[in-house]
């Protein structure tokens, strides 16, 4: 852990931080990591490196990108997994998610946005117009794409005040679409070059491939040991390791959740667990949950039960695929890239029975017990779909819970409930 | 052995003392700003070998007296399903939840349907629309039994619906109307949430608001199937937290 010797706020004053209201940003979270990851038991060791990382997530981290900036890097924020790593990583470039997980300075946000937007729109727009996210302060160029209306629009509000660059999603799965995509990853490669200076080679393509499919290989091999029973880990602390993904740093993450996924191999092995054997467990499907956003995790194992999976863009979405290794040209290798990226099932496509097999095959695969679907109220897309998801889940033979909420914590006591109360007829 | 389940709600904290699966006692007192305490009282009374929590205060009260806690749709499910063998769903209208409850054959919850965090349509919000009509609860259920017909309330919401009442009475509408709408509004929505959780009948209808003889006409109207309503409709939940309590009376781990 870190002993908070290094004092961050030079660099902070640089990015042109609000401190006073950062440093209150950062108690806040600090208070809920504590509450929600430092109280568990029998936790990996493993987790002391994401311990850290979140100990330093303002801080070391944003120094790294400093250095790296200085010494002529760019750095992209994203905020969605359509947004092909790769090709930010081709170029030399950087890639960070962006602070949209907590509630913050929605006053400012609804003097430009309608109160009736999902948490995560408004919460990057309130990180961004406070002046407390220094991911984005630090992003060279946000890079937006049109997986909702909401995001779309919110996209042009931030390029008032931003670097903004927008990639258009198909909202379909046809082979026009893809030639479209195609087309779009084109686009995004000829931006990311002008920005970087740098020239994207099918070597360096070629590398980043496989740079980033190792990083999820790591994740997929965490993800496969939670389905043992006792769970090796906890949803919340697998679930930050998805959260991190989008932040850290990609070799030296791969290297750490590699030596995690062989630590819990062992518990695996040795039947060692989280929570008891036999502790009921769920499936957690939905709108993502970005960082710091662990209050429906939180309340699931603080009632008993274990999350042994997450069918969402924090979560299975973000490893499950892999990009092909095979291609040798940098034309073929850009149309893989394409391929993967619209394989991802958001619920911004019509139709989107992908996500609905994706869910029913990991329930079944992870051991769950039963599956709770969560939205975000306001996101129109997974709440439209949250029907079908219900209805294919229950067909499949298990009893599913619908939960919509945001990110206050006003409902917490209400949700815990219903939670338990789910859990109880499990 | 001697149980004590307490119901531990928003508006009032129940106490059933069970001995053996029989009623020897039960109380219902006022919340008040301190539950908790209220919920003292009936612990101190040392007459009982175990204690089980339900409603909201559930874990606050496991956590001061010790035993054990259950939630509000297992503690309804169960005493309902004891007080009515038949019973194929339960309907809890509370202060500040409404919750719908479909039965197994044995009495096992199979679905369950609760409203989101706003008090839209529970005891709550009547005490709210009572007031904004001039009426006790008592006056303003009879008055929506008496009127002939409904003016049609738009609004679930508590603070919305308040505005419209007050907007309808400046209109010079009638309050029984009035009160017949309201109360066609939250049985429209109760009836909405039982169909989408496949409830069948008999109904039990317990909790609070099942006191309300015009809530549960416009239940009984509009649902296919048989309603029963408990005597004492506002200690099913205490009840049914006895009755879960597990045979070995020392605190669970969970």
């Amino acid at each position: 852990m870190s002993d908070q010797a290094v004092d961050y706020h030079p660099v902070w004053t640089e990015l042109g931080l609000d401190l006073a209201a950062h440093d209150a940003l950062l108690r806040a979270v600090g208070e809920l990591f504590g509450d929600a990851y430092l109280t568990q038991q029998n936790r990996p060791q493993g987790m002391d490196y994401l311990n850290f990382v979140m100990s330093e997530v303002h801080g070391l981290r944003i120094k790294e990108l400093d250095d790296y900036r200085k010494s002529g890097g760019t750095v992209f924020g994203t905020f969605c997994l359509y947004v092909p790593e790769e090709i930010i990583r081709a170029a030399g470039g950087w890639c960070v998610g962006l602070c949209a997980g907590a509630e913050f300075a929605y006053d400012q946000v609804e003097q430009i946005m309608p109160r009736n937007t999902c948490a995560l729109i408004k919460s990057f727009m309130g990180f961004k117009l406070a002046k407390v996210c220094p991911y984005i302060e630090s992003a060279d160029l946000v890079i937006g794409e049109t997986t909702c209306d909401g995001k779309k629009k919110a996209y042009e509000l931030l390029g008032d005040i931003h670097n903004v660059y927008v990639m258009e999603l198909p909202q379909m799965k046809r082979e026009q679409d893809l030639a479209m995509w195609r087309g779009e990853i084109r686009a995004l490669m000829a931006k990311v070059e002008e920005v970087t200076g740098n020239t994207i080679t099918a070597e360096s393509l070629k590398a980043s491939i496989k740079e980033v499919n190792d990083k999820r290989r790591a994740l997929q091999r965490i993800a496969a040991t939670r389905a043992a029973d006792p769970a090796p880990i906890s949803g919340k602390d697998a679930l930050l390791a998805t959260q991190v993904a989008f932040y850290d740093d990609v070799p030296r993450f791969t290297q750490m959740m590699n030596a995690l996924a062989d630590e819990l191999e062992a518990r695996v092995a040795a039947g060692e667990g989280v929570a008891p054997k036999g502790a009921k467990r769920v499936l957690v499907t939905g709108t993502p949950m970005a960082l710091p956003n662990w209050k429906l995790h939180d309340i699931i194992e603080k009632a008993g039960a274990v999350v042994v999976g997450e069918e969402m863009c924090t979560g299975s979405r973000y490893y499950q695929d892999l990009v092909s290794e095979d291609a040798s040209t940098l034309d073929a290798m850009v149309d893989d890239i394409a391929e993967k990226y619209l394989d991802i099932n958001c619920a911004c496509f019509t139709p989107n029975q992908g996500r609905l097999d994706d869910v029913v095959r990991m329930a079944k695969e992870l051991g769950a017990d039963g599956v709770i679907d969560y939205s975000l109220q306001f996101c129109g897309l997974y709440e439209m779909e949250s029907n079908a998801v219900e209805k294919t889940v229950r067909d499949a033979g298990f009893p599913v819970l619908k939960i919509t909420t945001d990110y206050s914590m006003e409902d917490v006591g209400q949700l815990a409930t219903r939670v338990e109360a789910f859990l109880e007829i499990l | 052995m001697r149980v004590l389940g307490l119901d531990i709600g928003s508006r009032s904290v129940d106490a059933v003392w069970l001995q053996d699966g029989r009623i020897v006692d039960w109380e219902v007192a006022d919340s008040g700003f301190d539950p908790g305490s209220v919920a003292a009282v009936f612990v101190d009374r040392g007459a009982h070998d175990a204690i089980v929590s339900t409603g909201y205060g559930r874990h606050g009260a496991r956590e001061r007296f010790g035993g054990t806690a259950v939630t509000e749709i297992t503690a309804y499910g169960a005493g309902a399903s004891v007080l009515f063998p038949d019973a194929a769903s339960v309907l809890d209208i509370g202060g500040q939840d409404t919750k719908v409850i479909s039965l197994g054959p044995s009495g096992k919850v199979i679905d369950f349907e609760m409203n989101d965090k706003c008090a839209a349509g529970t005891g709550k919000f009547l005490e709210v629309m009572a007031r904004a009509l001039g009426f006790t609860l008592g006056e303003m259920a009879t008055a929506a039994m008496i009127a002939a017909s409904g003016v049609a309330i738009s609004s679930m919401c508590t603070v919305f619906a308040e505005s419209e009442v007050t907007g309808l009475v400046h209109k010079g509408e009638d309050r029984a109307r009035i009160a017949r709408g309201l109360h066609e509004s939250i049985a429209k929505r109760t009836l909405g949430s039982l169909k989408r959780v496949s409830a069948r009948g008999p109904l039990v209808f317990a909790g609070g608001v099942a006191k309300n003889p015009a809530m549960v006409a416009l239940i009984a109207e509009g649902f296919a199937g048989e309603v029963l309503v408990p005597v004492e409709a506002q200690i099913v939940g205490a009840f049914g937290a006895a009755l879960s309590c597990p045979q070995d009376p020392a605190p669970r781990m969970t």
